[in-house]
């Protein structure tokens, strides 16, 4: 038995069929062919799946991809398609990554809590990308890169 | 060196821009279409068990099962120092988790369906879950043909026992030592078993083709290791080295545990039973706890020697090590601590014993430090303990015995140059020693703790590294080499190297990922000694690729090639000072001549590193004779602790640490390395917690019941510090800095808990829980009940054996 859904990812119209059983990291990654969430733990703990839906950091692997049924995905493709946006650029100055694995996630978690919050304190960024784990690189030089950020724009406004 | 251009310097990461914007592909991005199978693993439920049969019938039959493998189709053994591991086994399992056949199936669901359906029936037999009991001469025996297994020469297994090797050190008189000394401590430190939790969880898919022809894609720090450990396990099905292509694009994290090879055999071995068609093997995050490698666990029993004036006069170190159902690589690790359990100190009498023990755990293996955290705990916890018994500062202690350049190291061999005198001063003074610090919290108080380290690449005495370099049309240049960039830096560090002795910016330089049918050969990314030894290689291209431009330059235009340099992408001379030539203009398509011919064409060129010096010959009894190490990397770092004397929770206030890397060549990716380090070390001291229960089942394989470090967990402060004395062979007086800087983290915070509230912590991790139990008076040890992450159930210091009970074989 499977069900029609239809979701917006990243600005575009997609209409697929999906098992109700079907997660939606899964058929991000092999039906939609959006490789950026990635398969860390299949349980929430890591963050490496991490999409906005509507706008809001979700791990896909604990999501339904009939949940996701006309609601609005963003995947690091869609936020790289024009251009690097201020965090990336920043990220990517800092060396903010070692391996990579935990970027996608990591990127989008920092991505809306500029949006929500464009001048960040160390301590509130720490806390927005709390749940992204990385293995790699002691966290200081995405923290940093985030901060980094929020400075910039305090300075513009 | 002050007019290197290129080196020293702390561009960009070249990788930084596929990681940030998504495109960075690892394996599983891979897409293999319609044809891909999928694989499930059927595992033991038993840590130690004889396989009397396996009923694959009822899984056959599940539609969308193309095929189930066990170790029947498929008997063969493995391993990269001692082939002990199966790929499926055959007559025994040896851990919890271990596979003994696997489903095929067109998709993951129906292959998990049918794995269920694979009827197996065991004869339990008793684990071998205890050290004690795994070295008794009555003991059960975990590999009862161990006497057969081809191993490389520089082991010793026992047959008839459980240990798989046994490192003896000796130097000087050992007696004699320990009669000069004034004050003797002894003491055991015991070391749990650890998880190397990168964040991609290990994954390979593999195809071998209607021709023949087996190509794997492998998340992998080892695709040439990985290819000829698996050569020699497809050797019987008729695969030679030439058959196999291993191809490794992104690694989502390494840390030791994507080396050599593990649950890739998997793979291999499926995909031969279904040809022509690709095979997915994707481990789930408990898989990746218990059926790649683990950290192995390990009693140390120190016995220390000194004077009154704080010269060390002896040490004996007795390590046995929980190794687990497979030590194929895991020994090595045994090894290199044997030769090395001294730590950077000037001793001249020393006794070490380093045992390698298989037990029904999961297998033991690389992570980063190599053994030397494990073994740093206990020495440097001592260390400290020593100074106090003799009434001498900590880090004086360590100043005055700090081993130097020239010194004899406890296999006979001298010390490299080193920074330790300095790395100790530098650490010292940027964490205020000697300033203690008082919290305004009354509950909290705060201590400092010190410790140094060392640590050697282990590695064969031919582990060599190769570079391929070729240019393009418009001046750029690829380089093909087979390190793996496992987020270090790697890439990046090359392309400084081949940069600074071709006058190219980084900018136009490709470093690729590996392919072994195409890159350069590289023994492993292992050790931090690609920096050091693929260094050389990449140098060594690029040096030849400039003679072949200089020659090509001396035959067209008649210009002397002695006389010639290169600068901004131009070739130059020095005794014509209008004379520059672009490198687009020759380096494919030649220099044209008065007559109208071309001379020369592509410009391309390799370079090759071995460390000729090195030798694994030596006495067995002394391991003397050899020179078994290229060079030890040096360093010492410092933390400053917060502890609430009613929860036991712990703050790291700030932590610094000094890394000698003979040269940076990217300051900035060494300082990734240390803060990377120290967040990676305190990790295992403070917050992760291995169990096991009682029939060597692992209980907490997931990120919920194993913590790893978050965002919030991080020091307040961290600060890095780079010490540069030379290498004199590496490329431009590198050697490697990346494990190193999580070896000290355990004993510095033992250290601060001392320093802090008075209490000695013997064992690891040093949890809120148990320093809030400690200080309540209450023993952990009587409370913590009956889950362990150690390989014994009792209390370590009831464990006395050491040389002496396991001698009897």
């Amino acid at each position: 038995m499977t069900k029609r859904i239809t979701v917006t990812l990243n600005n575009e119209l997609r209409s697929l069929d999906v098992e109700p059983s079907d997660v939606l990291l899964d058929i991000l990654r092999e039906t939609l062919g959006v490789k950026s969430p990635k398969i860390g733990c299949e349980r929430g703990d890591c963050g490496a799946c991490t999409v906005l839906l509507d706008g809001k950091t979700v791990r896909t692997c604990l999501i339904l991809a009939i949940e996701a049924d006309g609601h609005e995905i963003t995947t690091l493709e869609g936020l790289s398609r024009s251009g690097l946006t201020p965090v990336q650029q920043s990220l990517l100055k800092h060396n903010s990554f070692q391996c990579g694995f935990c970027a996608p996630g990591m990127v989008l978690s920092a991505t809306e809590l500029l949006g929500k919050n464009p001048t960040p304190s160390k301590d509130e960024v720490k806390e927005a990308i709390s749940g992204n784990l990385c293995r790699c690189t002691g966290y200081e030089p995405i923290i940093d890169a985030v901060v980094a950020v929020g400075k910039k724009a305090g300075k513009r406004a | 060196m002050s007019s290197l251009k290129f080196v020293g310097q702390s561009p960009e990461r070249i990788d930084g821009l596929e990681k940030v914007t998504g495109a960075a592909t690892y394996v599983d991005d891979i897409d293999f279409g319609a044809r891909l199978l999928h694989a499930e693993v059927v595992e033991t439920p038993y840590a130690h068990a004889l396989i009397k049969s396996i009923d694959t019938s009822a899984a056959e039959k599940v539609p969308g099962v193309v095929r189930v493998v066990t170790g029947k189709d498929f008997p063969y053994r493995f391993g990269l120092y001692m082939q002990d591991r199966f790929s499926f086994p055959t007559d025994r399992v040896r851990f919890v988790g271990e596979q003994v056949a696997a489903v095929v199936a067109r998709d993951a669901k129906t292959a998990k369906r049918a794995a269920k359906l694979v009827k197996v029936v065991y004869q339990e037999l008793e684990p071998v879950l205890d050290l004690t009991k795994a070295l008794r001469d009555d003991a059960v025996l975990v590999h009862p043909d161990l006497g057969n297994y081809t191993r490389c020469p520089w082991f010793f297994p026992q047959a008839g026992t459980n240990i798989a090797h046994w490192r003896k050190t000796r130097k000087g008189d050992i007696e004699k030592g320990f009669k000069e000394a004034d004050v003797i401590l002894e003491d055991t430190y015991t070391v749990p078993r650890y998880s190397h939790c990168a964040i991609e969880p290990h994954v390979i898919v593999g195809l071998y083709d209607l021709s023949g022809r087996l190509t794997l894609w492998s998340a992998s720090q080892s695709p040439y290791t990985q290819r000829h450990v698996l050569a020699q396990a497809l050797a019987p099905l008729g695969l030679s080295h030439k058959d196999i292509r291993v191809v490794t694009p992104y690694v989502g994290g390494g840390f030791g545990g994507k080396a050599g090879v593990s649950m890739e055999i998997i793979g291999a071995a499926l995909v031969m039973m279904v040809k022509g068609q690709p095979v997915k093997v994707r481990w789930s995050r408990a898989q990746e706890f218990y059926n790649t490698y683990q950290r192995q666990g390990v009693i140390a029993r120190i016995k220390l020697g000194a004077k009154k004036d704080g010269t060390i006069t002896a040490i004996e170190h007795s390590l046995h090590w929980d190794a687990g159902g497979y030590v194929e690589y895991g020994a090595n690790v045994v090894n290199a601590v044997g030769l090395s359990a001294t730590g950077p100190y000037r001793i001249p009498n020393v006794k070490i014993d380093s045992v390698c023990v298989y037990t029904n755990l999961p297998p033991s293996g690389p992570y980063r430090g190599f053994g030397y955290s494990e073994f740093h705990f206990g020495l440097e916890s001592h260390m400290t303990r020593m100074a106090h018994k003799l009434g001498m500062d900590p880090v004086d202690f360590r100043r005055k015995n700090a081993i130097r350049e020239g010194d004899t190291l406890a296999y006979g061999a001298k010390m490299n140059p080193c920074g330790l005198q300095e790395s100790i001063d530098r650490v010292a003074a940027e964490i205020g020693w000697g300033k203690k610090e008082v919290s305004k919290d009354p509950n909290k108080v705060i201590g400092k703790g010190f410790a140094c380290f060392w640590k050697a690449p282990a590695m064969p005495p031919n582990a060599a590294s190769a570079a391929f370099l070729k240019f393009n049309e418009d001046g750029s240049l690829n380089i093909g080499v087979s390190g793996m960039e496992i987020g270090q830096g790697y890439m990046t560090v090359m392309a400084q190297i081949a940069a600074e002795i071709l006058m190219v910016p980084i900018e136009k330089i490709r470093v690729e990922l590996p392919d072994t049918d195409r890159n350069a050969y590289e023994w492993q990314t292992v050790g931090s000694h690609v920096t050091w030894g693929c260094g050389n290689a990449v140098k060594a291209a690029a040096l030849d690729v400039r003679a072949k431009m200089f020659e090509v330059v001396e035959r067209a235009l008649g210009i002397a090639r002695d006389t010639l340099y290169l600068e901004d992408e131009k070739v130059k001379c020095r005794t014509r000072a209008d004379f520059e030539l672009p490198l687009r203009d020759f380096v494919i398509n030649g220099i044209q001549t008065s007559h109208g011919n071309f001379i020369g064409g592509p410009i391309l060129g390799s370079g090759v590193f071995m460390p000729e010096f090195t030798s694994a010959l030596s006495d067995p009894e002394t391991s003397q004779g050899g020179h078994p190490n290229v060079h030890y990397t040096v360093g010492a770092a410092a933390v400053t602790l917060e502890i609430d004397k009613q929860t036991g929770k712990m703050r790291v206030l700030k932590a610094t640490l000094a890394v000698d890397a003979g040269k940076a060549i990217n300051p900035r990716l060494v300082n990734g390395q240390i803060v990377g380090g120290i967040v990676q070390g305190l990790a295992t001291v403070l917050y992760e917690d291995i169990r096991f229960d009682l029939r060597g089942k692992l209980v907490n394989a997931n990120f919920t019941d194993y913590k790893i470090p978050t965002s919030m967990d991080v020091p307040l402060e961290m600060v890095p510090i780079i010490v540069e004395v030379a290498q004199p062979d590496g490329p431009f007086g590198a050697r490697g800095a990346a494990e190193h800087t999580m070896i000290p983290a355990a004993a510095m915070v033992a250290n601060a808990v001392e320093d802090a509230v008075g209490l000695r912590m013997k064992t690891m991790p040093i949890t809120a829980e148990k320093v809030a139990l400690e200080l309540q008076g209450i023993p952990y040890e009587d409370v913590k009940g009956s889950y362990t992450g150690f390989c014994f159930a009792g209390h370590p210091d009831a464990y006395k054996f050491h040389t002496k009970s396991a001698a009897k074989k």
